[in-house]
């Protein structure tokens, strides 16, 4: 399988698959609009299986790799590959996306063409960002992702949307674009080299690492988020449609990550560790902070950014311990979070597409007008919070046991968000879902219809399959996370 | 009598002299053409346009030319910018056509004609090697683009600007004379090559050579468009018919590169030291008042004119940043990166007055902001357009405006001025908000008037070309950038 150009594929496949779909015009054509944008989807998901299928897991190295010149001038290659720990957001991403073209199929009824063209193409530059191996290609698609979503915020999200939009935009520009400075600082240090596999064996000196790796500690910690650069998110959120924010919090949030793992840490591993202290306490404030301004939100998709911004401090506690342990919980605790906070807002979406309301104040006894989706959503709720046997628990778990070993107040300070975060979920769950039915919104919920079950029931296996049986996907990523870690441990000042 | 007339040769100025005869011609016959047969007048402009390219490509040698006396000088920069500059003018032409159509005043022979005289004036600069050859071409230019501006006389907005631009074009014409004086008067000569060879030898009287700098870097950055020089820029965009703003807002821009190389980088390279200080101070200014002024426009022309101050701005960083302590290494690079970012404004710059045009109708300017609001609801397709135009301008990729921020930043960071770049880049960031603001208009807003675009069919497809390129060269912008890379490689 692997003489086809596998990556280049599942980049391009989205991108065209959504040209096409922009080529349908206006609503008149809005039922042929969503089925090429769901076969599209499928198609470009389909394309990314053989990633899986066909992955050497002994392997650390990159994997499915394609290069070729790109812009000679500034030796810019066209450079794809993927190893264990990109390889499942291609994935992730490309399922996502399917969910995310189901969960707008009725709800969307303006520009159905350009709500799907938006999501192929930003499905599209995201495996982009995922896959590139070339520093300026890297950057090209992490900046070009910023349109669609600007446009979809913007041009399909609530009241407040384009205060949202340019907030979003121009947060994540500011990060990307000092971002942009180190890359060609890189470059320069480096004879002439935007490989980023190159500057991963690029020796530099404490100094400009410790400029560097800030450069990149913006731009990431905005993507992330990270305490204190965080506030976007919150209103990106809850002024996106539920496609918007599900998109958001499943792999949008990753790219942050990702760059730490991909540039970070390999690139400027003194750095890294010199300035660990700085993000884990980073981390930390956003592990417990968040987790307490997320436990008083009114507003339901707020409370679920928020977590996220807890969840995705985890993430970064774990890169920064420097462990196998911390690092393949983070991951996990990565994907798990792109299948559950997808789940959330989808839930979030299918009461407000029927209540047009997202305050918690508004609901009240769900459950007896819609019990099957009070059953899913329980499970999701509970994965949020992490509880054993969902995916949630595996990746906060291991994170924890990494640093428990670490140093134990660490491990201390984010277990007790565990404790917050079952308050702040179920909490929310049993004030929406359980009681009496608050109102005539409410008592005349009719549940969910046979589209919805299907998106909310794989998620709800994946979610499962995830927390019950981890181990096909930290298998896939243990020897990269160990070459990874050998990067880490050698110190790059000469 | 004439036994010391050397016929001079020719060839290199073969385009120039084929312009300046069919201009004079067209001027005639267009005495001739009624005024609802005025396509004859455009045609023959179009076609004296494509001769010129045609002339300029195939008579073009590759070599350094100099001729008549050493005052013009041919080499691969200026038959690159001059393709570049036919194919602005062409393309500036075809986008005029319908507005000019639309507006009785305009719709004149003289238009044309004046365009022709104005695109020869800029190929005179583009070729100059000589003081007075410069300041000929730059005169031609203004005053057929004075001419331009007040070409719609009954407007009163029009004539105040063409007065204003006249008025302070004189000054910094004078400026820029005064500059000229003072260097030929510490050097003694007037050609560019032989200032460079006299500075070279030393014993130059170096305060008077600074006092000239000082008027000629003044003239330029007038000439440019670069704070504090600025402030024709605004009321001339604003107040000029929008065909004519394209005109001024896109080619100039070639020719005003480069005499900056002509008379910098080719004459006072001795001087870099000098000019390059007071081209950083200049380039700072004109990045942090273009950006942050534009944002409080709510004309769309007006808010393109501070866009235009801090683009040139961010171009002044390249040529800032070619020699560094004496240190030519970087030149080429820094250079060519400043070339790519003169095309590629000229590109999208053409674009987005292209779809103000489009948007434009009889008796509507379609210059304010929230002309386009709701754009998409009325023509998704050239809402895309404008987005892929307003992106690229801001530098987002995959836009060819990208590139050409990255090639200059790079040579930015290479000569080691890496707080600079900072600058640039935030105020980049700054820029980012009024561009956003446009699309924010046009996708997110209800429109304000349902009437369909009624646009001919070849200005659609032009402005289509036209943004598409910017895409298309987003994606592929090596051709360009190494063809301005090889240029300036064999030119100096």
């Amino acid at each position: 399988m692997s003489n086809y150009p596998l990556l280049s594929l599942a980049i391009w496949i989205p991108i065209l698959a959504g040209l096409v779909v922009l080529a349908t015009g206006g609503d008149r054509n809005a039922p042929l609009a969503r089925i090429f944008s769901l076969v599209g989807a499928v198609a470009a998901f389909l394309i990314t299986l053989p990633l899986w299928a066909g992955f050497d897991v002994a392997n650390g190295g990159m994997q499915f790799v394609e290069l070729s010149s790109w812009i000679p001038r500034f030796h810019i290659n066209y450079h794809l590959g993927v190893d264990g720990i990109s390889m499942l957001f291609v994935i992730l991403n490309a399922f996502i996306t399917i969910i995310v073209v189901a969960a707008g199929w009725e709800v969307i009824q303006n520009k159905v063409a350009q709500y799907n063209a938006a999501f192929l193409i930003m499905s599209g530059l995201m495996n982009g960002i995922f896959t590139s191996l070339d520093g300026v290609l890297f950057y090209v698609f992490f900046e070009a992702s910023l349109i669609p979503l600007y446009l979809i915020i913007g041009v399909w999200g609530g009241p407040k949307r384009v205060y949202a939009a340019f907030k979003f935009f121009l947060y994540t520009l500011f990060g990307s674009l000092l971002f942009l400075l180190a890359l060609m600082y890189l470059f320069f240090q480096s004879g002439g080299s935007f490989s980023i596999l190159e500057w991963h064996k690029l020796p530099i000196a404490l100094g400009p690492q410790i400029w560097l790796f800030l450069a990149f500690l913006i731009a990431f910690a905005v993507k992330v988020p990270m305490w204190p650069v965080h506030t976007w998110l919150p209103d990106a959120h809850v002024e996106a449609p539920t496609g918007g924010s599900i998109v958001l919090a499943a792999i949008a949030l990753k790219l942050g990550a990702y760059g730490f793992l991909r540039f970070s840490l390999p690139i400027l591993p003194d750095a890294s560790h010199e300035l660990s202290g700085l993000v884990l306490g980073l981390s930390l404030v956003a592990i417990i902070y968040i987790s307490f301004v997320a436990l008083v939100q009114e507003d339901m998709k707020k409370l679920v950014a928020y977590s996220s911004i807890a969840h995705m401090g985890f993430v970064t506690l774990g890169f920064f311990m420097f462990s196998a342990m911390g690092i393949e919980g983070a991951l996990v605790q990565m994907v798990s979070h792109g299948f559950v906070s997808g789940a959330m807002f989808f839930c979030i979406g299918v009461m407000y597409d029927r209540v047009h309301s997202r305050q918690i104040a508004d609901y009240g006894g769900v459950v007896n007008t819609m019990p099957k989706f009070a059953a899913l959503f329980m499970l999701f709720s509970m994965a949020n919070a992490g509880l054993p046997a969902t995916s949630g628990f595996v990746g906060e778990f291991m994170v924890i046991l990494g640093a428990v070993k670490f140093n134990f107040w660490v491990a201390f300070g984010a277990a007790t968000s565990m404790v917050v975060g079952a308050a702040y979920t179920l909490w929310m769950y049993k004030r929406v879902i359980f009681g009496d039915v608050a109102n005539h919104h409410v008592a005349e919920l009719s549940d969910i219809n046979l589209r919805e079950f299907a998106i909310l029931g794989v998620l709800a296996i994946a979610t499962l399959w995830m927390g019950l049986h981890p181990q096909p996907f930290t298998e896939v990523m243990h020897a990269s996370v160990n070459d990874l870690l050998r990067h880490v441990a050698i110190s790059k000042i000469q | 009598m004439f036994d010391n007339f050397v016929v001079p040769n020719l060839l290199p100025a073969a385009p120039e002299i084929f312009l300046a005869v069919m201009a004079l011609a067209i001027l005639m016959i267009d005495l001739l053409v009624k005024d609802s047969r005025r396509t004859v007048t455009f045609a023959l402009t179009q076609l004296t346009l494509v001769g010129c390219a045609a002339i300029q490509f195939f008579t073009s040698t590759g070599d350094v030319t100099y001729t008549f006396s050493n005052m013009f000088v041919d080499d691969l920069m200026s038959d690159l910018l001059k393709l570049f500059l036919y194919m602005t003018v062409v393309i500036v032409m075809f986008y005029s056509r319908g507005y000019i159509i639309d507006r009785e005043s305009m719709n004149k022979g003289e238009y044309y004609v004046l365009a022709l005289f104005a695109t020869l004036g800029m190929m005179v600069m583009i070729s100059a090697n000589h003081f007075l050859t410069i300041y000929i071409g730059l005169e031609l230019l203004s005053l057929s683009l004075y001419a331009m501006v007040a070409m719609n006389r009954d407007s009163v907005l029009s004539t105040e600007a063409a007065m204003k631009y006249f008025v302070l074009g004189a000054l910094a014409s004078g400026l820029l004379l005064y500059g000229m004086s003072m260097i030929y008067g510490a050097t003694g000569t007037l050609e560019i090559t032989g200032i460079a060879e006299r500075l070279n030898d030393g014993g130059v009287n170096k305060s008077v050579l600074v006092f000239g700098l000082v008027f000629l870097v003044g003239g330029l950055a007038f000439k440019l468009g670069v704070v504090p020089f600025h402030m024709w820029i605004p009321d001339v965009y604003q107040g000029a018919p929008t065909s004519v703003t394209l005109f001024i807002g896109s080619a100039p821009k070639l020719a005003a590169f480069a005499i900056v190389m002509r008379l910098l980088v080719n004459g006072l390279i001795t001087m870099a030291a000098d000019w390059q200080a007071m081209l950083v101070i200049l380039s700072v200014l004109s990045m942090a008042i273009g950006n942050l002024a534009a944002i409080a426009q709510t004309n769309l022309k007006r808010m393109l004119a501070y866009s235009a101050i801090s683009h040139m701005g961010f171009m002044l960083l390249g040529i800032v940043t070619g020699v560094v302590g004496g240190d030519p290494r970087y030149a080429l690079n820094a250079y060519s990166a400043s070339m790519f970012y003169v095309v590629a404004y000229v590109l999208m710059s053409a674009g987005t007055f292209g779809m103000i045009l489009l948007m434009a109708r009889a008796g509507f300017e379609a210059e304010e902001i929230d002309d386009f609001k709701g754009l998409n609801k009325r023509s998704p397709w050239f809402a895309g357009i404008m987005l892929m135009l307003m992106f690229s301008m801001a530098g987002v990729p995959f836009f060819i405006g990208f590139f050409a921020k990255f090639s200059v930043l790079q040579a930015v960071i290479a000569a080691g001025y890496t707080w600079l770049a900072l600058v640039a880049v935030l105020f980049s960031l700054i820029g980012t908000f009024y561009y956003l603001r446009v699309v924010k208009v046009m996708y997110f807003d209800a429109p304000a008037d349902d009437t369909p675009l009624v646009t001919p069919l070849d200005m659609r497809i032009l402005v289509s070309a036209n943004g598409l390129a910017v895409a298309f060269l987003g994606i592929f912008p090596q051709a360009i950038m190494s063809l301005c890379a090889y240029a300036l490689l064999r030119s100096l």
